[in-house]
C-alpha cells in the first residue's frame, strides 16, 4: 500500500500532568506496563503499515521516545523520529514533517491511541472513494469506572459528555457535517448547500472522532500551505474540507499539474472508485457537480467501527485510568498478554505475602513484592514495586518502581514510578508525580501531589 | 348547518380501547386555503371549486377520503361558503351512503387558526368530533391509505399521551437550483428521530436568494436530548394530519396561532411545557400533494393526466364527473368533443365536453374544459382552459391559465403565466405580458406585500360585492386592448421578482443562470465567516449577540426618552404626565433613575443645541429656558448626589462628544443648573474631587469651572464657619 504513516505522538502534555514528566512523556505513558505508543504500533503492524514517522512535540520528548523505539521495534518497523516545536498543532506538526510526505495518501494516526480497529480498514475505504480525507468514528466511550463501587457515585450520575456532532449521509459513508470544538456547545448549524445536495444527513452526537484519518497528501498540502492560521487537524483542517466539500478549492490546481498525460488514468480511477465503492448511482458529489458546472468537488469519507470494537485515546488523566482498566479488564485481547484463570496477570517473579489476593482485572509487573494481607482489585501495578502490608489498591495504577508503606489505602489513584508513599496514607482520586513523597499517615481525597 | 349533527352521535361511554374501535372515521376538511394565492380567480370562486382536470378540487379531497374510510367529513366554508354549500347539495356528495359530509360556515375566520378555533368553539355545544380526526384542506389530492395510518396515530397515542398529531410528509427533491419543490413550495428542512419518528425540528426556508442564512440551526438541547437525528431535505409536507382532540385545544388556548405549520407546529415544538409531540409518516408509493399555488396546479394537473393518483383520474368517474376516454400518449377526450381533422392533440392533453376544436389547432399538454370553442390554428401549449371559453382564430396561448367565460378576440398571444380570471376578453391582435393577472375585479387597492396579508381580509368571502365592481368596469376603457375587457393586476413591488416562482409557466433559463450565480457568491461569503481555531475567537461576538449588550440597550432608552420629551416639549405636555412616562420607559428597560437623569439631561440639551440659534449667547438662553422649564423633570430624577453627579458627567461627554457647541458653555449652564436647584454643591464639589486626579485633557472643563467651584468651596467654607 501506498501510505505514508504519520503518528502524532505529542509531548509533554499539559493536560495529563502529573502523570507526565520530563522522564515520561505522554508517549510513553504506561497502560499495563507499556507505552501507550506501543498499542499504536502494533496495531499499525496488525494492518502491514511498517513505514512510520512519529511525530514528537519537544527534542527532549523526541530522544526519549526515540530512545524507546529504537530499543522495542527497530527490528519490525520503520520508524523515523521527527521533534517539532511544542505547541504548534497537529497541523502545525504537520507541517513541519511536510517535506518528509511523498506517498500519494497519509494515514495519521494519533498516538494515544489504544484500538482494535484496523488503520487497513480506514485506508481502504479511504481509497475505495477515492476521498480527499477519511476520518475513522467509533462509538462514544463509557467514562469512568464501569463497576459502581468507589469512585463511581458521581460519574453516574453525569450524562455521557457529547464530544462530536457529526452529520452523515444516508449511506454512512460520507461525512457532511462536522462541529468544531467551539461549536459543540452551541445550536448545531448545518449549512444548506451541503444537505440539499445530499437530500438527508443524519446528525449523531453519539460517535466520537477517533484521530486516525486519512488524507491525499496533495489535499493535505495545500490546505496546510493555503490556510497557514490552521493550528489543528480536528478543529481546522477537517472541518474545513467538510465544508467545502461541495465548493473544493483544493482541486483545480491540481488537476492541471497531473494532467500530462495521466488523464486517462484518472478517468479509470474515477470509475473505478465508483466500482469499488459498489455504487450503482453516483454519489451525490457527482451528481452536484454534473449539475452546476465549474464547481469541483471532494469527498470527505467516514469508517465507522463497529460498536464491538474498542478505541479510546488517553487525553486526560481519567482517560489514563480508563484505558488501563479496560486494557486489563474488558478489553483484554489489546494487551498482547495471556491471562491466568483468575483474569489476572501475576509476573512469575513477582511475590506475593501471606493472605494477599490480587483479584480479577489486575496486573502485577516484574519483580513486584507485595507484603502480607494485602488486597489489589482492578489495578495495575508496575515493575519493581514495594507495597507493604495490609495495603489496599482498588481501581489504581502504580507505576514501576514505587514504594507504598504499610496500612496504606489506595482508591482510583495514580501513583508514578519512584513515588513514595509512607505509612498509613489513604489516598483516593490522587495522583501522585513521580519520585514524590507523601508522608505518613496523611488522609488524601482528590488531590495532585507535586513538587511545584 | 354544523348543528345539523345530533343524535346520531348518541353513544355509550364505554371502556376506552372498546370506544376507539368503535369511534367513526372523522375528518376536518378546511375549504378555504387563507391565502391570497390563487388571486385574482379566488375573488370570484372559492379555490376548493377551481378545476384541477376539468373537476372541481374538492372531489378529489372527498373521493380521496371516502374511499379511505372518512366516515364523516366537516368541510368548514369561509370564503364564498354559499358557493361551496350550495356545490355540495347538488353534488352526489350530498346523499353519499359512506361519506357523511356536514358543512361548518363562519365568515370571521381569516386563518386556519381561526377555523380550527371556531370548530372548538361549535364543538362545546354539538361535540361534533369525538376523537382522532384528520385534518385537511380542500384542495389535497392523494390516494393514500388513512385507516392504518390512524391506527398507527391511535396507537402511539395510547401508548404517549403526548403524542398528538401525526404528519404525512412524502420524499421528494428540491431543485438544486431554485431550492422549490416541484409543488413550487420552499424547501422544507425537517428533523426527525429515525427511531421514533417523532418530528423534532421543522423549517421553511423562504427562498430568497439575497438573505439567505447558509445553515440550518438546531437548537443544542435536541442534540444533547438524541443521539441521532436525521435531517431531511428531500421531504415535502403533504399537509395531511391526523389530530388528536388536544390540538383542537391547542388552538384555543393559543389564540395567536394562525397557521398550520408556522404557528402550530412550531409552538408544539418550541414548547417543553406542554411537552406535546408531533409525528411523521413517510409514504412511499402513494400519491399526496396540494395545490397551493400556481405552480403546483400546473403540477398537480400533470401528475393526474399522468395517472400517478390513480383512481382519481379523468376517465374513472370518483366525484359525479363524467369520465372522458382515454386514448393513447395520456390524451382523454369528451366522446361529445368535436375535433377538426387537422387539427393536431398532442400527448397529455384533455379535452372537456361540449368542446369544439378548429382547423390547424395545435394543443400540447393542455387542459381544456366543457364547452368551450376554440377556432382555427390557434396554438395551445401547457395550458388550462376551464369552460365555457371562447378563443378565436389564430391566437397563441402558452402555459396560461384561462377561466370560465373568457373571450379570447383572434390574433391575441398570452405569454407564459398569464392568468385570466372569469369573463375576461382579450382584445383583437392584444399581447398579454408575461405573468399577468388579470380580472374583471380591480385589483384591491391597499395590497400589504407583508406576509401578513397572505391571509385573506375577511372581504375576500364578500361576493357582492362583484356586481358593483362590473358595472363599473364597463364605462372604464379596457387595459386588454380597445375591444377587451379585464384590469392587469400590478404586481405589488418586491414580489415582482418572485413571480415566476409560483407561475404555471416554467422557470425560464436566465433566471436559472442567475441563481446558479448568486449561489456561487453566496458560498463564497459565508465561507469567510469561519474562524480558525487559532483565532480569537468566534464566542466573544457570540455572546454578544446573544446576550443584549447593556450598552446598546442604553442607547435605545436614551433615544426612547428624548422622543419623549420632544413629544413632551410639542405638545406642551405637563411635566407629572412626562414623568409618568419616562417612569414607564425605565420599567421597561429596566434602568436606573441615574440613568434617566442622563438621559433625559441629554434630551434638554440636544433640543437646546438643535433650535435654532446664531451666537453662542442665544444657545446659552436656549439652554437656560429649557432648563427652567423643565427642572421639574429632571429634578424628579436628580434627588441623590450620584444622580446628579452622572448629570455633570453626562453634561461633559456630550460637551466632548456629541454637542462640542456647549463646550465653551460648560460653566455657565452649570452654574444655572445650580441656581434652580438641580444640582446641589455637593454634586458639584465631589465631581470636582473625582475629576482632579484625572487626565489633563479630561480636565478640561473642570478648569472651566474653576472659579466657579473655588466660589463654591468658599461659599460652604464661610457657611461652615457661621455654623461655628
Amino acid at each position: 500500500m501506498d501510505f505514508q504513516v504519520v503518528i502524532l505522538a505529542g509531548g509533554f502534555s499539559s493536560n495529563l500532568q502529573p502523570l507526565v514528566s520530563k522522564e515520561v512523556p505522554k508517549a510513553l505513558l504506561p497502560v499495563a506496563n507499556r507505552p501507550v505508543l506501543s498499542y499504536a504500533l502494533d496495531l499499525l503492524e496488525s494492518s502491514n503499515l511498517k513505514d512510520l514517522i512519529v511525530v514528537v512535540e519537544g527534542e527532549d520528548a523526541a530522544l526519549k521516545v526515540g530512545g524507546w523505539i529504537s530499543s522495542a521495534c527497530v527490528d519490525r518497523l520503520h520508524v523515523e523520529v521527527a521533534a517539532v516545536a511544542e505547541n504548534v498543532g497537529t497541523a502545525g506538526a504537520l507541517r513541519a514533517i511536510a517535506h518528509h510526505l511523498n506517498a500519494k495518501d497519509i494515514l495519521i494516526v494519533s498516538g494515544d491511541i489504544v484500538s482494535d480497529v484496523s488503520p487497513g480498514a480506514v485506508a481502504a475505504t479511504h481509497r475505495r472513494h477515492d476521498a480527499s480525507v477519511t476520518a475513522m468514528l467509533c462509538a462514544e466511550p463509557v467514562s469512568g469506572p464501569s463497576e459502581s463501587g468507589v469512585a463511581g457515585g458521581k460519574d453516574k450520575t453525569k450524562k455521557p459528555a457529547c464530544y462530536d456532532i457529526i452529520g452523515l449521509d444516508s449511506s454512512k459513508q460520507f461525512l457532511l457535517h462536522i462541529a468544531t470544538e467551539a461549536e459543540i456547545k452551541k445550536d448545531t448549524r448545518v449549512k444548506k448547500s451541503i444537505l440539499c445536495a445530499a437530500g438527508k444527513m443524519e446528525i449523531r452526537s453519539d460517535l466520537m472522532d477517533s484521530h486516525i484519518y486519512a488524507f491525499k497528501r496533495s489535499v493535505l498540502q495545500k490546505v496546510l500551505d493555503q490556510k497557514p492560521t490552521f493550528r489543528s487537524l480536528k478543529q481546522d483542517v477537517l472541518p474545513y474540507l467538510v465544508r467545502t466539500q461541495l465548493r473544493s478549492e483544493v482541486f483545480p490546481e491540481e488537476k492541471t499539474v497531473e494532467d500530462n498525460g495521466k488523464n486517462n488514468m484518472q478517468s479509470n480511477e474515477v470509475v473505478l472508485s465508483q466500482i469499488l465503492s459498489n455504487a450503482s448511482l453516483p454519489s451525490f458529489h457527482q451528481v452536484y457537480e454534473s449539475g452546476l458546472n465549474s464547481r469541483k468537488t471532494h469527498k470527505c469519507c467516514v469508517y465507522i467501527a463497529d460498536e464491538s470494537k474498542y478505541c479510546v485515546r488517553l487525553n486526560s488523566i481519567q482517560a489514563f485510568m480508563d484505558v488501563n482498566r479496560d486494557v486489563i479488564g474488558d478489553a483484554n485481547h489489546l494487551s498482547g498478554y495471556s491471562f491466568s484463570s483468575h483474569h489476572n496477570i501475576v509476573h512469575p517473579s513477582a511475590e506475593l505475602g501471606s493472605k494477599t489476593t490480587v483479584g480479577p482485572h489486575c496486573m502485577l509487573g516484574e519483580g513486584s513484592q507485595v507484603g502480607d494481607k494485602c488486597s489489589v482489585k482492578r489495578s495495575v501495578i508496575g515493575r519493581h514495586c514495594r507495597i507493604g502490608s495490609n495495603v489496599k489498591v482498588v481501581n489504581s495504577v502504580v507505576m514501576d518502581h514505587a514504594t507504598i508503606g504499610d496500612g496504606c489505602s489506595i482508591q482510583g489513584s495514580v501513583i508514578c514510578s519512584n513515588a513514595q508513599l509512607q505509612e498509613r496514607v489513604a489516598l483516593r482520586d490522587c495522583q501522585v508525580e513521580a519520585g514524590y513523597v507523601v508522608y505518613a499517615g496523611g488522609e488524601h481525597k482528590g488531590e495532585t501531589f507535586a513538587r511545584k | 348547518m354544523g348543528a345539523q349533527k345530533k343524535g346520531g352521535g348518541a353513544r355509550v361511554v364505554s371502556d376506552d380501547s372498546e370506544e376507539q374501535s368503535r369511534q367513526r372515521l372523522q375528518a376536518i376538511l378546511l375549504a378555504d386555503s387563507f391565502t391570497t394565492k390563487f388571486r385574482p380567480v379566488t375573488l370570484e370562486r372559492p379555490k376548493v371549486l377551481l378545476p384541477l382536470a376539468n373537476v372541481p378540487m374538492i372531489d378529489y379531497t372527498l373521493a380521496w377520503l371516502e374511499s379511505a374510510g372518512i366516515e364523516e367529513v366537516f368541510v368548514f366554508c369561509c370564503a364564498h361558503s354559499t358557493q361551496i354549500i350550495d356545490y355540495l347539495e347538488t353534488s352526489e356528495w350530498h346523499t353519499h351512503p359512506n361519506l357523511a359530509v356536514r358543512t361548518i360556515e363562519s365568515h370571521k375566520s381569516i386563518s386556519a387558526g381561526d377555523a380550527l378555533r371556531y370548530i372548538y368553539e361549535q364543538q362545546t355545544e354539538t361535540s361534533q368530533i369525538q376523537g382522532d380526526f384528520v385534518l385537511v384542506s380542500g384542495d389535497t389530492v392523494s390516494n393514500m391509505p388513512l385507516a392504518d395510518l390512524i391506527r398507527e396515530h391511535r396507537e402511539r397515542k395510547k401508548r404517549d399521551e403526548k403524542a398528538i398529531m401525526t404528519m404525512v410528509i412524502k420524499k421528494s427533491k428540491p431543485s438544486p437550483i431554485t431550492h422549490q419543490s416541484r409543488l413550487g413550495t420552499d424547501q422544507l428542512f425537517i428533523a426527525v428521530d429515525p427511531v421514533t419518528k417523532q418530528l423534532l425540528h421543522y423549517e421553511e426556508d423562504k427562498v430568497d436568494h439575497h438573505a439567505r442564512g447558509g445553515s440550518v440551526c438546531l437548537d443544542k438541547s435536541l442534540m444533547e436530548s438524541n443521539p441521532s437525528v436525521l435531517l431531511y431535505n428531500d421531504m415535502q409536507d403533504c399537509n395531511i394530519d391526523i389530530c388528536s382532540p388536544e390540538v383542537l385545544s391547542l388552538f384555543e388556548d393559543n389564540f395567536d396561532y394562525q397557521h398550520l405549520r408556522r404557528h402550530f407546529v412550531k409552538g408544539v415544538l418550541v414548547d417543553d411545557i406542554m411537552g406535546y409531540k408531533i409525528f411523521t409518516h413517510e409514504i412511499g408509493s402513494s400519491y399526496a400533494a396540494r395545490v397551493d399555488n400556481f405552480r403546483s396546479y400546473d403540477t398537480v394537473s400533470k401528475d393526474i393526466i399522468q395517472r400517478w393518483t390513480y383512481p382519481y383520474v379523468p376517465d374513472i368517474n370518483f366525484g359525479g364527473n363524467r369520465p372522458l376516454k382515454v386514448g393513447r400518449q395520456g390524451i382523454y377526450r369528451a366522446c361529445d368533443a368535436v375535433l377538426s381533422r387537422s387539427a393536431d392533440v398532442g400527448a397529455s392533453s384533455v379535452v372537456g365536453y361540449g368542446t369544439k376544436i378548429g382547423n390547424g389547432d395545435r394543443i400540447l399538454n393542455s387542459v381544456i374544459g366543457n364547452g368551450c370553442s376554440i377556432g382555427s390554428n390557434v396554438v395551445i401549449e401547457g395550458s388550462y382552459i376551464w369552460n365555457n371559453v371562447t378563443i378565436e382564430d389564430g391566437c397563441e396561448i402558452r402555459n396560461a391559465i384561462v377561466c370560465d367565460g373568457v373571450r379570447i378576440r383572434a390574433g391575441a398571444v398570452l405569454e407564459p403565466g398569464v392568468v385570466l380570471s372569469f369573463n375576461v376578453v382579450v382584445g383583437r391582435g392584444f399581447v398579454v405580458p408575461a405573468y399577468s393577472k388579470v380580472s374583471l375585479l380591480q385589483q384591491p387597492m391597499k395590497e400589504d406585500s407583508d406576509e401578513e396579508l397572505e391571509y385573506a381580509d375577511s372581504s375576500s368571502g364578500t361576493a357582492d360585492r362583484l356586481s358593483g365592481l362590473s358595472l363599473e368596469m364597463e364605462s372604464k376603457a379596457s387595459e386588454l386592448g380597445p375591444d377587451g375587457a379585464g384590469y392587469i393586476w400590478e404586481v405589488c413591488e418586491g414580489a415582482h421578482d418572485e413571480e415566476w416562482k409560483h407561475s404555471v409557466a416554467p422557470i425560464p433559463e436566465d433566471k436559472l443562470a442567475e441563481i446558479a450565480q448568486a449561489m456561487d457568491d453566496d458560498d463564497m461569503e459565508d465561507e469567510s465567516v469561519v474562524p480558525t481555531s487559532g483565532e480569537l475567537k468566534s464566542d466573544a461576538d457570540s455572546i454578544n449577540t446573544d446576550v443584549n449588550d447593556p450598552g446598546d440597550d442604553y442607547s435605545y432608552f436614551e433615544k426612547e426618552v428624548e422622543g419623549t420629551f420632544l413629544r413632551a416639549v410639542e405638545e406642551g405636555i405637563k411635566v407629572e404626565l412626562g414623568i409618568l412616562e419616562i417612569n414607564s420607559l425605565r420599567l421597561s428597560y429596566n434602568m436606573e433613575s441615574a440613568d434617566c437623569a442622563g438621559a433625559i439631561f441629554y434630551s434638554m440639551m440636544k433640543h437646546a443645541v438643535d433650535n435654532p440659534h446664531s451666537s453662542a449667547s442665544e444657545l446659552f438662553k436656549n439652554a437656560s429656558n429649557i432648563i427652567a422649564k423643565w427642572k421639574g423633570l429632571l429634578g424628579f430624577y436628580v434627588k441623590q448626589t450620584d444622580e446628579q453627579i452622572e448629570v455633570i458627567m453626562k453634561f461633559e461627554e456630550m460637551c466632548q462628544e456629541t454637542a462640542k457647541e456647549l463646550g465653551p458653555l460648560f460653566a455657565q449652564i452649570l452654574h444655572v443648573l445650580y441656581d434652580k436647584d438641580v444640582v446641589q454643591e455637593d454634586a458639584i464639589l465631589r465631581w470636582a474631587e473625582e475629576k482632579a486626579g484625572a487626565d489633563e485633557a479630561d480636565k478640561v472643563y473642570l478648569q472651566q469651572c474653576e472659579t466657579f467651584i473655588q466660589w463654591l468651596k468658599d461659599a460652604s467654607e464661610e457657611e461652615d464657619e457661621e455654623d461655628d
